[in-house]
This record gives C-alpha cells, sequence and structure tokens, in this order.
C-alpha cells in the first residue's frame, strides 16, 4: 500500500505542478514509512521538501499556500502527531471556505498513518478519525487496500476541500486480518494489491461491499475490514461487510440497504468506543432501519483505555473478539 | 540550614493600576531620526540593536526627520491623513450602531490606525496580508467600500460573508486581505505559508502576517517564525504591541526578553522596533521589510509600538483593570494629531482644512452607512437566508446536510 500512496501522490505532481508535498522527513529520506521516497528526487526540493518538527506549522503553512493556489498534500508522521495541528484543521482550514462564502479556499491533503498493530504504544497507534468527522467542512477517508488508496488519494488531492487521509500502517505490508501470530501475508497476492500505474480516482463518499451476505450486516473500514472478512470465514456466520472507505461524507445509502436486508447489524473500529465513529454509525442505522432491526446492534472496538504497549493483541479488536460479536447479533 | 531557601513564583504586574497615576517612564523613547538605516541586504547579525530601540521619523515640532524620512510625497501623505481619519469616523458610527443595537459586536482602532494604514501603501496589488481584527485600515487604505464592510458588520442581505462571520471579520481576496479567523495566531504562520508559495512559484508577490502583543505567546508564533527562518520566506512578520491583551498587560506574553521584536533574534530574522503612531514611520519600516522580502532576502520581523485607547471590544470595559487616564499619558501621542501637525508644518494643511475634512469624511461615513442599512441591520430589515446556513460548507453540498437543510425547512 506504500507503493499505491506514493504513486497517487507521483502521478499527481506529474498531472499538476501546483501539487505540493512536506512533512517530516519526507523530503530526501522519502518519510519513515518511505511513502514519498523518490519524490523530492523527480520533482525538485521546493515540490517535495522536508518540515521542522512542527505540525501545526505544517498545516498552517499548507493553509496559506492552499489560499495563494497551491494544492498541498502533508504527512503528518503519525496521527498520533496530530494534536497540535487540530486549531489549524478545525477552525481554519474546515471553514474558511465557509467563513468568506467561498472568497478564499482550502484544498489541502493531511496524510497520517493511523491504528495500531506494530507494537508503537500509545503514542504510535491511535486512531483519531472521529476528532475529524465531528469536524463540519473536513472530509474523512480511510482506504483498506492498495487500490482503493491510490485512487482516493487523488481523489483527495483532486478535491476543492480540506481531506484528512488515514493510511491504516497495519496495511501498509499487506492485508493484516488480526492474525498478528501468522506470518504477514503480501498484498501481492490479493486482488486489490494490484494497483494500475496511471491516473484513476475513486469517488468519496461511497462504501464497497467486500462480501455479500445475508445474516448480518459489518460496517467497517481500514484494517477492520480484513478482520471481519476473517471473522465472518472463521465463524461461518453469512456476514454482509461494508468497506466504508469515506466515513465523511458517509454513504449512507449503502448501509440502510444492507441492514433492511439484514436485520442485523456489528459496528467495528479500531479506535475507543466512547463517541467513536461508531456511535454515529449506530444512531445513524436505529435511525434508518429501526423497523428492520431483529437485534440490538453490537460495536466491536479498542478499549476506553490508551492503547496499550506489551498487551497489544488484548486490545485490538481481532477476529476473535469480532465473530462472538456476529454470534450475538445472531443470538439476540 | 540549606543555601537554598524556599522557591517563589515571579507574577509580573503593570507599573499602575485603576486609580494610580499613569506612567511610562519604564518606555524608552529615542529622539526622532537617531535610528539609523541599514540596507535591506544587511547582515541580520549586525543590527540586532534594531530590535531594542523605535525607529521614529516625526519629531515633536512635527519635522520629519533622520535617515527614515523623505520617502512620502505630499498628497501621498494627504491621502494618508484622510485613510487614517476615515478609519476612526467609521470605528465612532459603527461603535455607536452597536450600542444602537443594529450589530452585536465592534472592534475599534482608535490610536492604532497608523500601523494599518501606512501598511498597505507599502504593499502593492497582489500581496496578501493575513490580519487580525484590528487592521481593517488596510481595507480603508485599498479604496475597499465602506458600504461592503458595513454590509458585513450587520450582517444584513448583502453581506459578502452571508451572515455567518462575526463583525469585522472581513474577507476580500482582491485587496489582498485574508479572510479573519477571530482565534489569535493561526494566521501568522499562514501568511509564511502563503509566502512560501509565492516563492515555490516564482512569483514576485509577497505576505504579512499580523498577531498582537499577547498571541506572541502562542506556539504558532513559534511556528511561524521556524517555517520563515527555515525557508526565508518573503513575508512580513508584523507584531502590534498595543500594551494591552484585553486586560492583561504586555508584560505576561513578554516575560523576560526586553522587547517583541526582540524574540526574532534567535531566528536570525531581522527585528526592527518602530514608533507605531508615526504614519512615515510606519510605512518606511514596512517599506524596508518590503523590499527585503521582494528582493528574496527572506523575512523580517517588526514591532509596532502603540497604544490602544479604546476598549479590546465592544465587550470590554478598560476602566477596570488601567487608569482611565493613561491613553494621556502615552509617551508616543496620537498618530491622527501627528501627521496633521507635520502636514501643517510642510505647509499643506491647515486646522480650517482638517476640521472641514474631518466633517466631509463624517459625512461620507454616513452617507454609507445609510446606503448599507438600506439593506438591513442585524434584527430588521434585509437578512441573509437560513439556506445560507448550510450552503458552502463545503463546494458540493453533501447529503447529510442537505438533509438537514430540509429538516430545517429550506
Amino acid at each position: 500500500m506504500i507503493e499505491a500512496v506514493r504513486s497517487a501522490m507521483d502521478v499527481s505532481m506529474g498531472r499538476d505542478e501546483d501539487v505540493v508535498v512536506f512533512g517530516e522527513d519526507v523530503g530526501y529520506f522519502g518519510g519513515v514509512f518511505r511513502c514519498t521516497q523518490g519524490l523530492q528526487a523527480k520533482y525538485g526540493k521546493t515540490r517535495c521538501f522536508d518540515a521542522p518538527i512542527s505540525e501545526s506549522g505544517i498545516v498552517g503553512t499548507a493553509i496559506g499556500m492552499a489560499a495563494y493556489g497551491l494544492k498541498p498534500c502533508v504527512e503528518i508522521q503519525f496521527a498520533d502527531y496530530m494534536y497540535p495541528a487540530y486549531d489549524q484543521l478545525t477552525q481554519e482550514a474546515a471553514r474558511i471556505r465557509y467563513r468568506s462564502n467561498g472568497d478564499f479556499t482550502c484544498p489541502i491533503v493531511v496524510r497520517m498513518p493511523t491504528g495500531g498493530g506494530i507494537f508503537g504504544g500509545q503514542t504510535h497507534s491511535q486512531s483519531p478519525e472521529a476528532l475529524f468527522t465531528h469536524v463540519c467542512g473536513l472530509k474523512v477517508i480511510v482506504p483498506s487496500n492498495p487500490y482503493d488508496a491510490k485512487g482516493l488519494l487523488i481523489s483527495a488531492i483532486e478535491d476543492p476541500d480540506p481531506v484528512m487521509f488515514l493510511e491504516p500502517k497495519r496495511l501498509y505490508n499487506g492485508p493484516f486480518d488480526g492474525h498478528h501470530e501468522r506470518p504477514v501475508t503480501a498484498w501481492s497476492k490479493h486482488e486489490l494489491g494490484e494497483v494500475p500505474e496511471g491516473h484513476y480516482t475513486i469517488p468519496i463518499g461511497k462504501a464497497e461491499i467486500r462480501r455479500k451476505g445475508s445474516a448480518l450486516t459489518v460496517i467497517a473500514y481500514g484494517t477492520m475490514v480484513h478482520v471481519a472478512l476473517a471473522a465472518a470465514e472463521e465463524t461461518g456466520i453469512d456476514a454482509e461487510v461494508i468497506d466504508l472507505r469515506s466515513l465523511l461524507p458517509l454513504d449512507l445509502e449503502t448501509i440502510v440497504q444492507s441492514v433492511t436486508k439484514t436485520g442485523r447489524c456489528v459496528v467495528v473500529h479500531e479506535a475507543t468506543l466512547t463517541s467513536g465513529f461508531g456511535a454515529e454509525l449506530v444512531a445513524l442505522v436505529q435511525e434508518h432501519c429501526f423497523y428492520h432491526l431483529e437485534a440490538p446492534v453490537v460495536r466491536v472496538t479498542g478499549w476506553d483505555t490508551p492503547y496499550p504497549h506489551a498487551q497489544e493483541w488484548d486490545y485490538f479488536p481481532g477476529p476473535a473478539r469480532v465473530g462472538r460479536a456476529f454470534t450475538e447479533a445472531m443470538e439476540a | 540550614m540549606d543555601e537554598f531557601s524556599r522557591l517563589t513564583l515571579h507574577v509580573p504586574e503593570p507599573a499602575v493600576r485603576p486609580g494610580d497615576q499613569p506612567d511610562f517612564s519604564n518606555v524608552r523613547i529615542p529622539k526622532a531620526g537617531s535610528v539609523p538605516r541599514p540596507e535591506v541586504d544587511v547582515d541580520p547579525e549586525t543590527i540586532r540593536d534594531l530590535a531594542f530601540s523605535i525607529i521614529r521619523v516625526l519629531n515633536r515640532e512635527g519635522e520629519a526627520v533622520g535617515p527614515w524620512a523623505g520617502l512620502l510625497s505630499d498628497e501621498e501623505l494627504l491621502a494618508g491623513l484622510r485613510h487614517m481619519m476615515l478609519l476612526r469616523a467609521f470605528d465612532a458610527r459603527m461603535l455607536m450602531a452597536q450600542r444602537q443595537g443594529k450589530t452585536s459586536f465592534y472592534m475599534q482602532h482608535l490610536g492604532e490606525e497608523a500601523v494599518s494604514c501606512a501598511f498597505r501603501k507599502a504593499l502593492r496589488k497582489g500581496d496578501m496580508n493575513f490580519p487580525t481584527y484590528r487592521q481593517a485600515g488596510l481595507l480603508i487604505a485599498d479604496d475597499y467600500p465602506m458600504v461592503e464592510m458595513m454590509n458585513q458588520i450587520f450582517s444584513n442581505e448583502s453581506d459578502p460573508c452571508h451572515g455567518r462571520q462575526l463583525p469585522v471579520m472581513y474577507t476580500s481576496k482582491e485587496h489582498g486581505f485574508f479572510t479573519i479567523s477571530g482565534n489569535l495566531a493561526t494566521q501568522f504562520v499562514q501568511a509564511v505559508g502563503w509566502a512560501m508559495a509565492s516563492a515555490i512559484k516564482n512569483d514576485t508577490r509577497v505576505a504579512a502576517g499580523w498577531i498582537g502583543d499577547g498571541s506572541t505567546a502562542e506556539s504558532d508564533f513559534h511556528s511561524a517564525l521556524v517555517f520563515a527562518s527555515t525557508y526565508k520566506a518573503p513575508v512580513i512578520l508584523n507584531i502590534v504591541n498595543n500594551q494591552w491583551a484585553i486586560s492583561t498587560f504586555q508584560g505576561i506574553a513578554r516575560g523576560g526578553s526586553g522587547t517583541f521584536a526582540a524574540r526574532g533574534l534567535g531566528f536570525g530574522i531581522p527585528a526592527l522596533r518602530v514608533d507605531g503612531n508615526d504614519y512615515l514611520a510606519v510605512y518606511a519600516v514596512a517599506r524596508w521589510a518590503a523590499d527585503r522580502a521582494r528582493r528574496n532576502l527572506g523575512p523580517t520581523l517588526i514591532e509596532y509600538v502603540t497604544y490602544r485607547v479604546g476598549a479590546h471590544s465592544t465587550s470590554d470595559d478598560p476602566s477596570a483593570y488601567r487608569p482611565k487616564t493613561e491613553s494621556e499619558a502615552w509617551p508616543l501621542g496620537d498618530p491622527v494629531l501627528r501627521l496633521k501637525k507635520h502636514l501643517i508644518v510642510r505647509g499643506v494643511w491647515s486646522e480650517e482644512r482638517h476640521a472641514q475634512a474631518e466633517a466631509e469624511i463624517m459625512d461620507e461615513v454616513i452617507q454609507a452607512q445609510k446606503k448599507a442599512e438600506a439593506h438591513g441591520t442585524l434584527h430588521a430589515g434585509g437578512r441573509p437566508s437560513v439556506r445560507d446556513i448550510f450552503e458552502g460548507v463545503y463546494a458540493e453540498m453533501p447529503p447529510h446536510i442537505r438533509r438537514q437543510r430540509q429538516k430545517a425547512g429550506y
């Protein structure tokens, strides 16, 4: 998926001279996850460069560049480092179009590796997507595979509004399904690991059904899509797995169609439970599908604790926990 | 007995409080004309003392003296006086309109008119300001229509911001005026980004960031100076030190640093301190910084030493935290009266012409206000549509906002 993300930036920089890429370690070195490797050599150091360790500075200058007319695509090294930039994102980037009535706009993309699974502890494992979905004016994307990552990132760069692009870091090297004890599977063996070379886009705001099923609906995104698929195989429960891809705007239609059909729903995410994005999903499901529901909607999430280090796999909502939630939803 | 006693916390206090005699004896005012004017390509290391002095052009007699004088013609100075008087009259009328309930809130410039009015004249068309809420002189001095400003203040049917933004948070890309946020310091670093973009595109335009003395304590101020210094961005970083951050005296944000300008020295950014009530000095210093930026020599930090004569906003009462007569004791005087005196000394202005201009300008503002009020005020007449709440959050309205708009009945 690293190559897919890099290719999206490469294609975009090649097509549009106004696209610039910067962030901590992204220039000469190519980023700690190597997502920007080779871009400085190819496009020069005024279009791809290292930034000081100042997330508010990175996002703040990107906003200024966007006001000038550039299309900055910046990297926050880990989603956990986003907080110093939160003021710039919520009160500035998200509102510039609105408060100026379109006199100024803010077409920036803020990429950041998200989620756990790499023994990153509290400061390299967080999933802060709900802090963005709560902000009107932002768009929020979490891809689950290389094909989508490239198409969605190109869409994000071409979008006229600020887009938060959260890359599940455990998916960088393969379709991780939560079975940490098993050897890593490479993307090369996965159908969505194949990424076309040139330009293509995937529309923001459209979910994808990864597994058709009739017993229950699973709403997931990012790494948890693969965990949900594994849980379906392992429990034998005929789950329909929705990969949201875009959290804001949300493809409510696909969710409602599926839950109306199955009558049961499980919402999964890696982020903490309380006020997580799952809460929004559950609320929408009850608002739009109440009379079709056969059972209470079940949430499977990270615990309401900081992300621990040694106990990573007791924290991460793996296929066993997701599978138990399927059973709970079926037996209710 | 230990050689160390128990620790105590130092909390700075202003020299005087309400009821005390105003005292600015700690503000060291150099003689007008006494500070040298370096070449714009000077090694910043050699002009560190400019961060601790005050560049002044107008002396007590109203003469323009020293190496920073002589840049503006009679016509330009007369226009400058007119802009400052217009801003002052505009403020007076809008303050009154706020008291009459025609808007919810207003922020005036009294005593600080020279800073933004003179600065605007040092920029060119196409340059971009990232202002705070006390730089409306940037618009006035660029001949932005007053009626549009009032439409914004009244949040009426012709408000360019469609009622979405607090009064005085103007926007005008065409006039090089970035949409004011209302939060503090965030836009300082955006100005640096805009300037970096101009350099990336090999453009010729420059940017200006604005911040108050109090907000320099924000981390975004530090970020802005780091980025400006690292990438040598063509940006002018303006600190307006008007002595008061609402009720907090400037010593709370300044801490142990001698001056706000001195903050630039650690970043290798040339830092100048200027008499903010001296139209000629403000213009000269701004022009020096703009020339540096345009010659690709990088950023300049400027501290404007001025005094906020009025309240912070219509929601503030300064008599609760500073002596009522403090503004009269301010040693740098009034920017309008100082320029007026200079123009009289130059022989191109008189008391009579000034009084006449004052009346004409007030009439002009009143006429503009009548036009604006015909489009409504906050609680009466034409208003922006409720539909405007939902428009413009995104370029294209997403389904969930459309559903909410329909629910609201629009």
